[in-house]
This record gives C-alpha cells, sequence and structure tokens, in this order.
C-alpha cells in the first residue's frame, strides 16, 4: 500500500507539465540517439550532464530516463530496416526483422518491435516498482558458478540459427569463440590475438562485428549479384498495420519476452544480448512454423525486442536500490546522482522518496510517449526502403562506417568492420550462416571469464557447477535444450519410418543411422 | 516611459555592474582557446569524470574556452595515451590520467610511456577500502591475515582489473606480511557494479575498491570495511588503516593530468596556471566533495618525483605477483 502510495505522488511529480516537458524531450533525444549509429545513451547523458546542471534533479532524471528507454525503441529501427543494428541488444532483432523488411513487411516489424517494447516496458516498469528489492535479492545469488551455467544456456541459442548445415553453422560458432579471444584475458592480463596492435587489447566490439557481417557483408554480396539476379525489395506490400495473424502471433513471444527480459537485465553481469538470444530460442521451438525462422518470422522480432526493454527497466532495478551500475547507462547516472549530491545506494529510497518514485513514474508516461511517437513515424521510416538501390547500399555503407568510427574514436574500428565485412561477404557467397558468429562472439567470451573465476574461487574444484543449486538448475535446462529436440526427431523419423514402410516421407533430412 | 529610481538603488545598481566588469575582466586575461581534454577511458568511468569535471570549473572559473572532451577507450588508457603522444595539435591538448595507466603500460607492454609526456599536475586520488559480506567469518583484518597465511589460496581477493591498483596492492599486503605474492587468489572483475555485486553477494573473500564507492553500503550496512590504505582514518569513518594493524603500507590510486612533451615552455606555463587556480577554486573543491574524492593536488615539479617513485614501486610489484617477467 505504501508502494501505491508513493508511486502516486510520484506521478503527481512526474506529470507536471515542466517534467512532461522534459520526459518528451528525453524520450524524442533517446529515440534520435538510437536511431543513430555508434552514439549511445551512455554517451548522451555523459554530454547533457553539464548542461543539466541547473535543472532540478528530479526533470534531470526523468530526462535521462527518457533517454535510456528512446534508445532501446530507436534501436531496433536501424536493425530492421539497415539490417545495421546500433546497440547490441537489438542484434538479434535484425536476423527476421530485416528479412521482414525485404519482404514488405517492415512496417509489421517496426510496429510489433515498438508496440512489443511498449508492453514489455510497462510490465516491466511495474515489476521494478513492486518487486525490485527482492529482484535484487535474487541478482547478488548469481555468483561466477552461475553465471557461467546461465552464458551456457544462452549459448544453446545457436541450435537455433545454425542453418541447414551443421558443418558451416559450427565454423561459424567457433570463428566467433576465436574472435572473441582477441584482447587482454581479464585473469591474468596477458595479451591475447593482439598481433601488438595497442587497439585490439580490448578485444573487437560486438557491434562493429554485427554490423560488418549483417550490413556490410549483405552489401558487397547484394553489389556482387546485382547484374545477375533482381531480387525485388518491397518498401510496402499490402497494409501498414499488423493483420489479425500478426496480433495473434505476437502477443505470446512479448509476453515471453517480458518474463526473460526483466530478470536477466537486474544481473549485474547478465548484459541485454542473452535476454535476446534465449527469448529467440524459445520463440523457434515453440513456435508453430519453426522454419520460417531466419526468414522473417514476426515472433523473432516480436519476443526479442519485448526482451530487451525489459532489461532495460531490470537495470534500473540494483541501480535504485543498492546504487549498483549494471551497464554503462547506468554508471553515468550514478555520477549524475553525485553531481546533484545525492547519495545513491540503499538509503536513496528513504532519503530521496519524490526523486526516486517521480523518475519510476516518469518511466510509465515515457511509454506512452515513445509509442506515439514512434507508431505514427513508422509509415515515415519504411519510406527508406524506396530510395533507388544504389542509393541506399551507398547510404548504409557510409552510415555503417560512420557508426564504427564514432563509437571509440578510432580508425582501427573502420578497418576491423571493412575487414569483418569482407569476411561476412565470403561466407554469404559460401552459405554459410552468420549469426552464430556473433553469438559465439557475445558469449565465448563472458562465458570463459565467469568460468575461469569460479574455478579460482573453488581453488580449482569444477564440482562448484554442479553443488550450487541454481547453477546446476540452469546446466539442466540447457543439456535438456539440446538433447531433447534430438530425441524428438528420433522419435519421429522411427514412427515415420515404421508407418511409411519405407515410403521416403520424412521432411527432415535426417534419418537415423539405423 | 520613464522610471523614477531611487538614489541608492542606483548607487547599488552601478558597484553591480562594475564589480561584475571587474570579474570578468582580470582572469580572461589568461583565457586559454580551444582546450581538448583527452579522456582515455569510456564516459562514466573516473577519468571521464575528471575530465569534465575540469572542463567545467575551467569553463566557469573563465580559465579556458570552446574546451572540448575526447574519449577515447582502452587498455587501461594506453591507446588513449599513444594517441596523444603522436597527435599533432594545433590547439592545447591535456591528458587525464591515473595509477591504471602505470601498470597497464608495464602489463601491456605498450609502445608509448608516460616519459614521453610532460606531467602537469596530481589532482585527487582515492584510498582502497578492503571489505566483506556482514555474515562473513572474518571479523577483522587479523582474522583475514591469519587465515591467508594458513591457506593463502583459501582467500579470494576480489577487485578491479589484472594489474591494476587492486591487485597491485594485494601484491603489497602479501608481501608485507610474509606470504609470496604469487600466491594471491586474485579474481579480476571489470570492477564498478560487477564488483560491488560480488562482494555484496559473498562471492569472493573479500572486495577491494575506491572508498567511496563502497561508502553507502556501509551506511546501509550491508558491507563491513575491515581496513583502508590511507596514511590516518578518514573523516568521518572508523575503519582503521593497514598501518594501525601492522602492514607498513599506504596506497593510493590517484589520477592526475598530463600536457604533450611538444608543448612550448610559455604553454605548459598557461596550462600549469590554469590547473592551479582551477583546483583552488570553490568550484572544484565542491565537485571533489561531492564525488567522494580526496583532494591530492601536487604542481608538475612534485607530481614528476611522485611519479618516479610510483612507477618503481608498481613495476617491481608486478615482477613480484607474475603479471610481469
Amino acid at each position: 500500500m505504501d508502494t501505491l502510495a508513493a508511486l502516486g505522488h510520484g506521478f503527481l511529480v512526474a506529470l507536471t507539465p515542466y517534467n512532461l516537458l522534459w520526459s518528451a524531450i528525453g524520450v524524442t533525444v533517446g529515440t534520435a540517439v538510437g536511431v543513430l549509429p555508434g552514439i549511445g545513451p551512455a554517451l548522451t547523458v555523459a554530454l547533457l550532464l553539464p548542461v543539466t546542471y541547473g535543472l532540478e534533479p528530479t526533470s534531470a532524471f526523468i530526462m535521462f530516463a527518457g533517454i535510456y528507454y528512446g534508445a532501446m525503441y530507436g534501436g531496433s529501427t536501424t536493425s530492421i530496416l539497415l539490417n545495421a543494428p546500433g546497440e547490441s541488444g537489438s542484434i538479434v532483432t535484425a536476423i527476421d526483422g530485416h528479412a521482414m523488411a525485404r519482404q514488405g513487411r517492415g512496417a509489421q516489424a517496426l510496429a510489433t518491435a515498438a508496440i512489443g517494447s511498449f508492453i514489455a516496458g510497462t510490465i516491466a516498469t511495474a515489476a521494478l516498482t513492486f518487486v525490485a528489492p527482492l529482484m535484487v535479492k535474487m541478482a547478488l545469488l548469481f555468483g561466477p558458478a552461475e553465471y557461467f551455467a546461465l552464458m551456457v544456456l544462452a549459448l544453446t541459442t545457436v541450435t537455433a540459427v545454425l542453418g541447414s548445415s551443421l558443418a558451416r553453422g559450427l565454423a561459424s560458432l567457433f570463428l566467433g569463440l576465436a574472435l572473441g579471444l582477441v584482447g587482454i584475458d581479464m585473469q591474468t592480463g596477458q595479451a591475447r590475438l593482439a598481433f601488438g596492435v595497442p587497439e585490439l587489447l580490448d578485444g573487437i566490439d560486438t557491434v562493429v562485428v554485427a554490423v560488418g557481417l549483417f550490413a556490410v557483408g549483405e552489401t558487397l554480396y547484394v553489389a556482387s549479384r546485382h547484374r545477375f539476379e533482381t531480387e525485388e525489395i518491397y518498401a510496402l506490400k499490402g497494409s501498414k498495420w499488423m493483420s489479425r495473424e500478426d496480433w495473434a502471433r505476437s502477443w505470446k513471444p512479448w509476453l515471453r519476452g517480458t518474463l526473460l527480459g526483466f530478470p536477466i537485465g537486474t544481473l549485474p553481469a547478465g548484459g541485454s544480448e542473452i535476454p535476446t538470444f534465449l527469448s529467440y530460442l524459445v520463440e523457434k521451438r515453440l513456435a508453430k512454423k519453426p522454419e520460417e525462422f531466419g526468414k522473417g518470422a514476426i515472433e523473432a522480432v516480436a519476443g526479442p525486442e519485448a526482451a530487451n526493454n525489459a532489461s532495460a527497466a531490470g537495470v534500473l532495478a540494483p541501480l535504485l536500490s543498492l546504487g549498483l551500475p549494471t551497464s554503462a547507462t547506468a554508471a553515468i547516472m550514478l555520477a549524475a546522482f553525485q553531481q546533484y549530491g545525492l547519495q545513491p545506494g540503499p538509503t536513496l529510497f528513504d532519503n530521496n522518496p519524490e526523486l526516486v518514485w517521480g523518475m519510476i513514474a516518469s518511466l510509465y508516461i515515457g511509454n506512452v510517449l515513445l509509442l506515439v511517437l514512434n507508431l505514427p513515424l513508422v509509415g515515415f521510416w519504411v519510406k527508406l526502403l524506396l530510395i533507388p538501390r544504389p542509393w541506399l547500399y551507398a547510404g548504409i555503407l557510409v552510415f555503417s562506417s560512420l557508426g564504427a568510427y564514432t563509437l571509440n574514436n578510432n580508425v582501427i574500428d573502420l578497418v576491423i568492420l571493412w575487414v569483418i565485412g569482407l569476411l561476412g561477404f565470403g561466407m554469404r557467397v559460401l552459405n554459410v550462416p552468420v549469426a552464430p558468429c556473433v553469438v559465439g562472439l557475445i558469449l565465448g567470451p563472458l562465458a570463459e571469464q565467469q568460468f575461469r573465476r569460479a574455478l579460482a574461487i573453488s581453488q580449482g574444484d569444477p564440482s562448484v557447477f554442479l553443488t550450487h543449486p541454481i547453477s546446476a538448475a540452469l546446466l539442466i535446462i540447457a543439456a535438456l535444450l539440446v538433447i531433447g529436440p534430438m530425441v524428438l526427431r528420433y522419435r519421429s523419423n522411427g514412427a515415420a519410418k515404421g508407418a511409411g514402410k519405407g515410403d521416403n516421407a520424412s521432411p527432415s533430412g535426417s534419418h537415423p543411422a539405423t | 516611459m520613464t522610471i523614477r529610481m531611487p538614489g541608492a538603488v542606483k548607487g547599488v545598481l552601478t558597484a553591480v555592474v562594475l564589480a561584475t566588469a571587474a570579474l570578468a575582466a582580470t582572469p580572461s586575461l589568461a583565457e586559454i582557446k580551444g582546450l581538448e581534454i583527452i579522456a582515455p577511458a569510456s564516459p562514466g568511468g573516473g577519468w571521464d569524470q575528471h575530465a569534465r569535471t575540469l572542463q567545467q570549473v575551467l569553463q566557469d572559473q573563465k580559465l579556458a574556452s570552446g574546451i572540448q572532451v575526447v574519449n577515447i577507450p582502452g587498455a587501461g588508457g594506453t591507446v588513449g595515451l599513444a594517441q596523444f603522444v603522436t597527435a599533432k595539435k594545433r590547439s592545447p591538448t591535456i591528458l587525464v590520467g591515473g595509477q591504471i595507466m602505470l601498470g597497464a603500460i608495464v602489463t601491456n607492454k605498450s609502445a608509448v610511456t608516460l616519459d614521453q609526456v610532460t606531467p602537469l599536475a596530481r589532482l585527487t586520488g582515492e584510498y582502497t577500502a578492503i571489505v566483506v559480506p556482514p555474515d562473513s567469518p572474518i571479523k577483522t583484518f587479523d582474522d583475514l591475515i591469519k587465515k591467508f597465511k594458513a591457506d593463502p589460496g583459501s582467500v579470494s581477493w576480489g577487485g578491479g582489473s589484472a594489474g591494476g591498483s587492486d591487485q597491485i596492492l594485494a601484491g603489497l599486503i602479501a608481501k608485507a606480511v610474509g606470504v609470496d605474492p604469487n600466491k594471491v587468489n586474485y579474481v579480476a572483475t571489470a570492477g564498478g557494479g560487477e564488483l560491488l555485486a560480488s562482494a555484496l553477494g559473498g562471492h569472493v573473500t573479500l572486495g577491494m575498491g575506491g572508498y567511496s564507492e563502497f561508502a553507502p553500503q556501509f551506511q546501509a550496512g550491508k558491507l563491513r570495511a575491515i581496513a583502508v590504505s590511507a596514511p590516518q582514518r578518514l573523516p568521518g569513518s572508523d575503519t582503521p588503516t593497514l598501518k594501525e594493524q601492522g602492514v607498513d603500507l599506504e596506497f593510493v590510486n590517484w589520477r592526475g593530468v598530463f600536457a604533450q612533451s611538444s608543448a612550448k615552455p610559455a604553454e605548459l606555463k598557461e596550462l600549469q596556471e590554469a590547473v592551479a587556480k582551477a583546483v583552488a577554486s570553490d568550484e572544484w573543491k565542491q565537485a571533489v566533495k561531492q564525488r567522494g574524492w580526496i583532494d591530492l593536488y601536487q604542481p608538475s615539479a612534485e607530481f614528476a618525483s611522485f611519479l618516479k617513485q610510483e612507477r618503481a614501486q608498481i613495476e617491481g610489484t608486478l615482477k613480484d605477483i607474475g603479471l610481469v617477467k
């Protein structure tokens, strides 16, 4: 009851015209920042910090929260339309979102992303209101062993993006794992595969790789085939609204994405990509037409987009209740608290209730504003695809290069982008899927660090992964996810064989050897 | 339309106008134009915050104008350092750096070192706190050392990046209590939230980090500090120092600014004066207090000799730990 009263008071604070204005400015700036390559919400808040010095802290934080949520919304737009994910949370969206856009269903992809983000954002903000302290308590139970098990579970996503050939899929995965090794080894401080290039010491940025493989590789491929093939890209085929079927296929993934995103978002080392991977995997496993995945399945956009927005709200839970920053943006907000002389941490809720509840209330309002801002823009965005193809693809290259450079103000990142782009082109020519590479690159280093930390703490005893209950449970789920489908396939193949009497009717080409 | 103004008000107004004019006129004589401050880290970290605070103060105090902060993150600051050393700048440029950079230069075998830049000033420092969760069986620093001596591997020391300040302090403590620094079971994290979470959750035996980063957790009783690396107890804190507890060590994670070695003597003098005036201002002192830093200002010459000592200590410790051959 106290919570509701406090939240009600928060709404009174956030709904004053003055604060509403700051919220609107925040979400607009945030959306723009999400669309623009290379400028993330963290940098934006850092740049605005000195400007907002004269503002009331409450108004400033309402604006910052708007920027944070807005960037999550905006990130999906470039993923879907240009195949160039602006931040790591929307990499998965690009896989099926861009495929939808090429089929003239870009409007539906953008709409399901926007509505899914809205629903996920709203539910997760409600969760933040009521169960934040509980979630944070849960999150602190995660030690290195548990994180390692979570990474293994996320790694099973790879089975959903392997493509038709196991060998090619695994080659791509291992390429990603190898790229993930580049840079300083965190536990010993030694350089690996850096070849004396200091810029490589911090590893290769996942966004650079994703944009290189997806956008640059694709563009080069299209350019090389230009004279031989004339695949049409449709800006819009049919209605721009979501059909009844689209809604029916979207609402469950929205909810499941939220359920995955919020708790993982509260984990201090969870990362915004992991819930999107898991959501993709879950949706493919549960889909009626899993064969559509990778070719423009709406579930594969709805789920991961909901998941990344829910995780954005999750990140605020440890920040507000413990003063624990779990993402770059959260770290800047923490610095901003200090600028205003506020002590972030366990006492913030008690000492500055007006600020905290005003900010939480403004998140609800920001969500509504974002939907209002984004849905009408859908029609405008898809017109981008009407640009003649040579111009459009040239534009994508400029856009991608600009983004890679501004990420760290570093020319080496441009070189990496182009080398990876050429690699992506080669993979496309040889029909090697690129998604497993990105999954490996993101998860490999995380899994390795946690694995080694867990073993360091246990002094080399590997049984920690099984004696910790959470870790053991996660590993068992991962094992079931990998082995389960194999068993099912084996049994259904066996049944088909028995029934069909040698009639080669089995749809899956992989007959058991028996 | 005329407004009748009483004489007294007129007098006050004139005085205010004159005073403002005088204030604006004097410092602007030495204003540096188009200053660039390089923060060799991502937005949000300590170096970035120092760069941006300095930017604000220099601007407000009219010591410099058109100031830009550029983030060049990577490899413990050595990527930014390398760009700073090689760049041919038309406008004055300064680099923010600190202790972590010293270690990173050695562990990363960086091609450029702090020999190629001119120390401008040491700005602030932070003392390291050693913390445990409230329900930890380790109640005091003595308990910790007993456990550590009996079985060095059983104590996991959680801290920031490998070869960074926290690991160096862990190595120094080991050496001081007579344990081989190579035996320290150091668990490197990305620092910040990740470190705080593993300390709060009790996943490591102890956590090491800047005192002010942990301070809110002490007040809420979620963490307990068993030692601090300061020369004496910090104001408003009853955490005993390492020295009080029999380990003769002082350790500060400092931050400072550097100029390009190509800067002309006149330019260098201008920069030194601007920084000296900035750190003497109330605005800077206020900002330092708010962020929980400790003002450890040292002008150019003193800073240079401090750096020399510091380097020897850090390089020696990194060898003892076994990170550098």
